[in-house]
């Protein structure tokens, strides 16, 4: 039986060949097929989700929720050093610097990431800002997010915080925060579906001790990572906890 | 900051549901929300504090030793009605997600406002305890706040 294993949307486009390196190491180690599925688009990847066709899958904190709570997957480990935070970023020379600086009507720009918006509609709360007094832009990626800002077709932009960093210099350098989230405790899981719960030990075992193994850090290097956290079943509860009281 | 705020100093002696109280320090001054952070804390079924993130011992101004094992109405400022706390745990007792407005009192005295929403956890089919997550209200439901709970102490 060939397994599957998907990518949230949201990763950075820098590291798409690392998911396919990451693929080959985790075909040697559990000695058996694994197919790599890359979405562009998050409703796509749920419905499969939902329709049992993905079996590991490297999830956004938003997906966790569905994932582990209706679907039994479980969280094998967490990426060490990447708590997922947001961003909210305007245009360098606009006169706003503060979220507070932002009236009703204004126009944001942002991505279909589930985060992302929902940590950047938060932060829009404090400007009493809310989906009945923005209007909002979607594109397919933070540096068309910065795009819009630049060419003036949206006056801020919402941006998961390391696609922000990740913006060439000279782009970044038109743009300004106007915040940024420190939450810490939110980011993305590995999680592995029913249908492969046999190797889950073991795969475990073998994340964790990628760090230490010359190819395995060469694997981790091409996907951005430093290495797997553990991440336990309170920890992962509390995270999906946490995100309920962010979700209206 | 409030505009309303005049820094004077009172001790107040604030009465707790469960028949305690304390004499505390009341200082009108407030502490702005810091921007980008959530407050995270949680607590058993009785709202003994279990866990306190760093932005709740940064803004509470107790170290987090302090805040770990005592209830959580040890942020009620005296401002705040009863009746409000009253519906948060009505709320959450029959499973359901509380969303509010909250005037907190700091250990020196001071105050801050939050936007909290407090949700029941769940393991197993069993109530464990509570999360409280507050972020950054907007001033106009400060204001709001403050002219309503002012007719419901």
């Amino acid at each position: 039986m060939t397994l599957n294993l998907s990518v949230s949307p949201d990763f950075p486009p820098t590291h798409l060949s690392g998911w396919f390196i990451f693929n080959t190491w985790l075909q040697r180690q559990l000695d058996t097929g694994v197919h790599l599925e890359l979405y562009d688009s998050f409703d796509a990847q749920r419905e499969d989700i939902r329709n049992g066709k993905i079996d590991l899958i490297y999830a956004n904190p938003y997906d966790a929720s569905m994932l582990v709570r209706e679907l039994g997957f479980k969280v094998l480990v967490r990426p060490r050093n990447r708590a997922d935070e947001t961003v909210i970023a305007a245009r360098a020379d606009d006169p706003r610097n503060c979220v507070e600086d932002l009236e009703p009507g204004v126009k944001i720009a942002t991505t279909a990431d589930p985060d992302v918006h929902t940590m950047g509609m938060i932060m829009l709360e404090s400007a009493d800002l809310d989906k009945d007094n923005v209007s909002f832009q979607e594109y397919d990626s933070y540096v068309l997010v910065a795009k819009a800002l630049l060419n003036g077709q949206a006056d801020a932009g919402f941006f998961l915080k390391a696609g922000y960093d990740e913006l060439s210099e000279l782009v970044r350098n038109k743009t300004k925060s106007l915040v940024s989230s420190q939450i810490s405790v939110v980011h993305h899981t590995l999680v592995i579906g029913p249908r492969m719960q046999e190797h889950a030990e073991l795969l475990r075992e073998r994340l964790l001790g990628m760090e230490e193994d010359p190819k395995g850090r060469e694997v981790l290097k091409s996907m951005g990572l430093d290495g797997w956290d553990v991440m336990d079943e309170e920890e992962t509860e509390f995270m999906i906890d946490l995100i309920d009281t962010l979700i209206e | 900051m409030s505009e309303h705020d005049t820094g004077s100093v009172e001790e107040v002696l604030i009465k707790y549901y469960d028949g305690t109280e304390r004499l505390a320090k009341v200082v009108d001054r407030e502490v702005p929300y810091p921007d980008g952070k959530l407050i995270v804390s949680r607590t058993d079924p009785k709202g003994i504090i279990t866990h306190a993130n760093r932005a709740f011992v940064e803004m509470s101004g107790y170290t987090r030793e302090e805040l770990l094992g005592v209830n959580h109405y040890i942020l009620r400022h005296p401002d705040m009605p009863a009746v409000a706390f009253k519906d948060l745990w009505d709320t959450v007792a029959q499973g359901k997600k509380w969303q509010g407005y909250v005037k907190n009192l700091r250990k020196d005295g001071s105050y801050y406002w939050v936007k909290a929403t407090v949700i029941p956890n769940i393991r197993n089919g069993e109530l464990v305890g509570y999360t409280s997550v507050r972020r950054k209200p907007s001033r106009s439901k400060i204001k709001e706040s403050e002219a309503l709970y002012a007719t419901l102490r």
